[in-house]
C-alpha cells in the first residue's frame, strides 16, 4: 500500500497526485504514441474507434455522471458537431479553425436547448431529449440544402498546414489527431473537476437547494454543464463522421444516443476512466459478437438486432450487479490487492435506500 | 366526411398510445419510475398472441388465445418486476429508465429470433368488417379499440381511486419507508403493478395488431406515447388517454395539412411544447422541494 | 444597529397563514433564536430570508439592502449562509469538496480560465482551500477530510454542514436546528462551536432550535413564535417565563 506525504495544498490538486500516478499515466500515453508501430493498419482503426467514443463519452458523462442530468439525445449534438464540422470547411475555413469552432458551435446549440430542457428533471427531461434524438433526423431532412438530407454528405478532407489526414488511406495519421483532441478533452474535463466550476456541478447533482444557498445559479450552472458536454460530444461527432466516411440522417439516430448513455453507465458513472472503459465494450463488442458468432454459426448468419440485443443483456446485468460500472469494479479490484489480506467482502455493500419523492396526492 | 374519417382513424391510434401511455402511468404511480419499454411489451404481447392463434403457430381459437396472451403477460410482468426491477429497489430513477431501455433492447432480440423481422398480421375476428356509418366507413377494429380503451381506463381509474390495494400502490409510490411502516408490503404491491401493466400492454399489443401488420420494432410506438403520457400527465390514467387521443388525432391531420416532411414531427414537437411550457405535465403533481 | 430588519412579513400558504405580520430584528454580533412548537413557521422564516419563499407582504432588509430585491442565489453573495433541518450535503463528494462549494460565492475565475487551469484558478484554488482548512481546523473535521459524505455519520454530517456555512465567510449563519438529533456530547460541541463563531470570527447567528438548554446558554436574544405570529421575544429568561410560551408550549391552564 502506497502513503502519500502532501506537503502543500497544490499536491492535492495537482494533475497527478504522486510520482507512480505520473509514471502510469506517463506510460500510458507513451504506448498510446508508440502503438502504430505495434499494430496493423485495422487494429489501429479499431483503437481509433474506441478513442471517438471515449470523446463522445465524457462529453454525456460530463452532463450525467458530473452534473446528474440524464441526456438521451446527445446523437442530435454529435450529428451537429459533424455537419458543422464539414459545413465550415466547405465554406473554406481550414480544419484548424473549423473543427474547434464546430465544438463551440454545438456546446452553444446546446446551452440555448439547455434553457427550456433543463427546467425538467429527471424522467421528463430524458423523455425531452429523447424528442430532440427524434426530431433531429427530421429536421437535418429538412434542412436538405445544406446537409444533403437523405443522400448524406462525405466529410471534407483534414489539412493541417499542408498535411494532410485521411481515415481511410492514412489510418496512422488519422490516430494521431484523435488521440491528440482525447487527450485535450481529458485534460479539460480533469480540469474542470479541479475547480469551481466542477464542484458546482456535483452540488447541482446533488443538492440544488443548498447549492442555491451556496450561491450556485442552477440554471446558469446547467446551462455551462450543457453547452461544455455538448462542445465535447460535438467534436466527438466530427471525428465520428470522418470515421465513417459518410453520414447522413439516419447516422447519427436515437440508437446512438442510448448506445453512448448506456456506455458510460457500463463504464461507470461520474469518472474519466468509466467514459474509456464503456468506449471499449462499445467498440468491440461488435468484434467480439462477430467471432462468437462465426465460431457457433459460422460465418455469414445475420441476426438483427443481436448487438443491441447482447449489449442490453450487457447493462441490465452491470445495473444489477455493478452499478459502479467497470470502473467500480476495477477499483474494487485494486483496493484487494492494495489490502490483501485484509479486505472483507462487506466493505463495499451498498448502503439500504429508500426512494422518497416530492409528488403530492 | 373527411374530416370525420381522419378524426376516426386518428382517435383509434390515439387510443393505442393511450394503452401504452396507461402502462407508463401505471407503472409511476406504484413505483415513481418509467418503464421506457411499454412499447415493447405491446410488442410483445402482440407476438405473443399472434404465436398462440395465427395458423402457422399453435392455431388456437382467438377468443381463448387473447386472455391467455394476456394473462402470459400479467405473469410475464410481475417476473420481470421480481428478478430484475425489484433488485433496483430505493435506486434513483434515472437507474430504471436506463434499465427499461436497455431491457427493451433485449425485448426486441428475443421477439426477432422468436418471430422473425417480417411483417405480419395477427389473424383476429377483430381485423374484418367495416362499420357504415351515414357516409363514414369504420374499421371494426377501430371501433373495438376505442371501446376496449375507455372500459379500461375507466376500470383502472376505478381500482386506483376505490380499492385498498390502489390506494397502496400509490402511497408505496411516494414514500417506500412511510408505506413499508404503514404495513404495506412495498415489493410486492410494485411486482403486481409490473404484472397490471404487462396486462395492458398485452391489451394494447392485441388492439394494435387487429389494426395492421406487427413486427419487433413496432415497440418504438413508445416514443409517441411519450408525448401522449406527458401532455396528460405522468400521475393520471385519464390523462394519459386523452393525451394518447391528442396525439392520434394530430398526427392524421398533420400528415393532411402540413407539408410532407413536418407532419411526422408533429407529435414530438406537441411533447416538447408541453414540456417548455408546462414541465411537468399538463396536470402537474410535483411542488417546490421542501426544506 | 440591527444586521437583519424583518418588518410586517406575512406569507399564505393556500388557506395557511405560515407567517403572520412578523417583525423582528437581529442586531450584529448577537446570537438570536428562534424557537416555537412544530409547525410554528420557525423553518418558513428562514426560507423567506433565504428567498425560497416569497413573502405576500413586509420588508426585508439585511445590512441596509433589500433582500427582496435578491434571487435566492444572490443572497449568498450577501454573506447570508445557512443550514438545513434536514441536512442537504452534497452526497456524493467529499468533506473537502462540499466545504470548497461554500467558497463559490468567493468564485472569480471564468469557464475558459478554469478549463485550461490557469495560474490564476490555480493561485485561487490555494486560497480557497486555506480558508477551508481554517474551517477544518475550527471545527476538528480533519480525520474526515477526504471522506465521502454518503457514509459519514449523522453527527458528523451536521457539522460539516456548519463547516460549509462557514466556509463561505458569512457575516450572517442561520442554523436551522443544529442540535436536534445530535447526542448529549456533540450538543455541548455546538454550544462551544456556536459561541466562538461570535467571539472569534464575529459572525451574527440566527438559530431555529428546540433545546431550550442550548438557547439559553448561547443566545442573546429569544423569539418565540405560535401559528407564524410572534408570541414573545426577549432574553431567554425573560420568554421562558413569559406566560403566553407556557401556554403556546405546555397547553392551556398549565400555568
Amino acid at each position: 500500500m502506497r502513503i502519500l506525504f502532501k506537503t502543500s495544498y497544490n499536491d492535492d490538486i495537482r494533475l497527478f497526485p504522486d510520482r507512480w500516478v505520473l509514471l502510469v499515466y506517463g506510460a500510458l500515453l507513451a504506448l498510446a504514441f508508440v502503438l502504430p508501430l505495434l499494430l496493423d493498419a485495422f487494429y489501429i482503426g479499431e483503437v481509433t474507434n474506441v478513442l471517438i467514443w471515449a470523446i463522445a463519452g465524457l462529453g454525456l458523462m460530463l452532463l450525467t455522471g458530473q452534473t446528474g442530468q440524464v441526456s438521451l439525445g446527445h446523437a442530435a449534438f454529435l450529428a451537429i458537431g459533424c455537419y458543422s464540422n464539414t459545413i465550415l470547411i466547405e465554406m473554406g475555413l481550414p480544419f484548424i479553425l473549423a473543427f474547434p469552432l464546430a465544438g463551440v458551435i454545438t456546446g452553444i446549440v446546446g446551452a440555448i436547448i439547455a434553457i427550456p430542457a433543463l427546467r425538467l428533471h429527471g424522467i421528463y427531461l430524458a423523455i425531452a431529449t429523447i424528442a430532440l434524438s427524434v426530431l433531429a433526423d427530421d429536421i437535418i431532412v429538412l434542412l436538405d440544402p445544406w446537409t444533403g438530407g437523405v443522400s448524406g454528405k462525405f466529410p471534407a478532407m483534414i489539412t493541417i498546414f499542408g498535411l494532410q489526414i485521411e481515415r481511410w488511406t492514412m489510418p496512422v495519421r488519422f490516430y494521431y489527431l484523435v488521440l491528440g483532441v482525447t487527450v485535450i478533452c481529458t485534460l479539460f474535463y480533469r480540469n474542470l473537476l479541479r475547480s469551481p466550476l466542477g464542484r458546482a456541478f456535483a452540488a447541482v447533482r446533488d443538492s440544488e437547494v443548498s447549492a442555491t444557498a451556496m450561491g450556485v445559479h442552477i440554471l446558469r450552472t446547467k446551462c455551462k454543464a450543457f453547452g461544455l458536454s455538448c462542445m465535447i460530444t460535438g467534436w466527438a461527432g466530427a471525428l465520428m463522421g470522418y470515421y465513417a466516411g459518410a453520414f447522413n440522417n439516419e447516422t447519427f439516430s436515437l440508437v446512438i444516443s442510448i448506445t453512448l448513455l448506456m456506455m458510460i453507465v457500463i463504464g461507470g458513472l461520474g469518472s474519466i476512466h468509466g467514459a474509456f472503459f464503456g468506449a471499449v465494450v462499445v467498440a468491440f463488442l461488435p468484434q467480439v459478437l462477430s467471432i462468437l458468432k462465426g465460431a457457433v454459426l459460422g460465418g455469414g448468419v445475420a441476426i438483427p438486432g443481436l448487438e443491441t440485443g447482447v449489449f442490453g443483456m450487457i447493462l441490465i446485468l452491470f445495473i444489477l450487479f455493478e452499478p459502479m460500472g467497470l470502473y467500480g469494479r476495477w477499483l474494487k479490484i485494486r483496493i484487494w490487492f492494495e489490502l490483501f489480506p485484509f479486505a472483507r467482502k462487506d466493505m463495499f455493500r451498498r448502503q439500504k435506500s429508500y426512494l422518497k419523492t416530492e409528488r403530492l396526492r | 366526411m373527411d374530416v370525420l374519417q381522419l378524426l376516426v382513424s386518428g382517435l383509434a391510434n390515439g387510443c393505442v398510445y393511450g394503452l401504452i401511455a396507461l402502462g407508463f402511468v401505471l407503472i409511476y404511480k406504484a413505483t415513481e419510475a418509467v418503464n421506457f419499454a411499454q412499447g415493447d411489451f405491446m410488442m410483445l404481447g402482440a407476438f405473443v398472441t399472434l404465436g398462440l392463434t395465427n395458423a402457422d403457430y399453435m392455431h388456437l381459437p382467438f377468443w381463448l388465445a387473447a386472455p391467455l396472451a394476456i394473462m402470459i403477460m400479467a405473469v410475464l410482468g410481475y417476473l420481470l418486476h421480481f428478478f430484475v426491477l425489484r433488485h433496483l429497489f430505493g435506486q434513483s430513477q434515472t437507474a430504471v429508465v436506463i434499465l427499461t431501455i436497455a431491457l427493451g433492447f433485449v425485448i426486441r432480440f428475443v421477439a426477432g429470433v422468436i418471430w422473425g423481422h417480417e411483417p405480419q398480421t395477427l389473424e383476429s375476428p377483430l381485423a374484418i368488417g367495416d362499420l357504415r356509418l351515414g357516409g363514414v366507413v369504420l374499421g371494426l377494429a377501430d371501433v373495438a379499440v376505442i371501446v376496449v380503451t375507455v372500459l379500461l381506463t375507466l376500470l383502472l381509474y376505478q381500482f386506483f381511486q376505490r380499492t385498498k390495494l390502489g390506494l397502496a400502490m400509490q402511497a408505496a409510490s411516494q414514500n417506500q419507508m412511510a408505506a413499508y411502516y404503514m404495513g404495506i408490503p412495498v415489493k410486492r404491491v410494485q411486482g403486481l403493478v409490473w404484472g397490471l401493466s404487462g396486462a395492458t400492454a398485452a391489451v394494447a399489443g392485441i388492439l394494435f395488431a387487429s389494426k395492421g401488420a406487427i413486427d419487433p420494432n413496432v415497440g418504438l410506438l413508445g416514443i409517441k406515447a411519450f408525448a401522449a403520457a406527458v401532455s396528460g400527465g405522468f400521475g393520471s390514467l385519464p390523462g394519459a388517454l386523452v393525451g394518447g387521443l391528442i396525439v392520434g388525432v394530430i398526427e392524421p391531420f398533420a400528415s393532411r395539412y402540413f407539408p410532407a416532411g413536418y407532419s411526422q414531427i408533429a407529435p414530438y414537437a406537441l411533447l416538447l411544447i408541453v414540456l417548455v411550457v408546462r414541465p411537468h405535465g399538463l396536470f402537474a403533481q410535483v411542488r417546490i422541494k421542501k426544506v | 444597529m440591527s444586521l437583519l430588519q424583518i418588518k410586517d412579513a406575512t406569507l399564505k400558504f393556500g388557506g395557511v397563514v405560515a407567517v403572520n405580520n412578523l417583525s423582528f430584528s437581529v442586531n450584529e454580533g448577537e446570537v438570536y433564536a428562534i424557537v416555537g412548537p412544530n409547525g410554528a413557521g420557525k423553518s418558513t422564516v428562514f426560507n423567506l430570508i433565504s428567498r425560497f419563499y416569497q413573502p405576500h407582504s413586509g420588508s426585508f432588509t439585511f445590512d441596509g439592502q433589500d433582500l427582496l430585491q435578491r434571487k435566492a442565489d444572490q443572497v449568498a453573495d450577501l454573506g447570508i449562509a445557512r443550514t438545513f433541518q434536514n441536512i442537504e450535503l452534497f452526497d456524493h463528494a467529499t468533506v473537502l469538496q462540499n466545504l470548497l462549494v461554500g467558497r463559490h460565492r468567493h468564485r472569480k475565475t471564468s469557464l475558459v480560465e478554469e478549463l485550461f487551469f490557469t495560474a490564476r484558478v490555480r493561485r485561487e484554488e490555494i486560497a480557497h482551500r486555506e480558508a477551508v482548512e481554517e474551517v477544518i481546523d475550527f471545527l476538528d473535521l480533519q480525520p474526515y477530510r477526504d471522506k465521502m459524505i454518503a457514509g459519514l455519520p449523522y453527527g458528523i454530517r451536521k457539522v460539516v454542514e456548519l463547516g460549509r456555512a462557514l466556509a463561505s465567510g458569512p457575516r450572517l449563519l442561520l442554523l436551522d436546528e443544529p442540535a436536534s438529533g445530535l447526542s448529549v456530547e456533540e450538543t455541548q460541541d455546538m454550544r462551544w462551536w456556536i459561541d466562538d463563531i461570535r467571539k472569534q470570527m464575529g459572525i451574527t447567528v440566527l438559530m431555529v432550535e428546540h433545546d431550550m438548554g442550548l438557547v439559553s446558554s448561547v443566545c442573546d436574544q429569544v423569539l418565540a413564535l405560535a401559528d407564524g405570529a410572534k408570541l414573545a421575544e426577549g432574553t431567554p429568561a425573560q420568554v421562558q417565563a413569559d406566560p403566553a410560551v407556557l401556554e403556546a408550549y405546555l397547553g392551556a391552564g398549565a400555568v
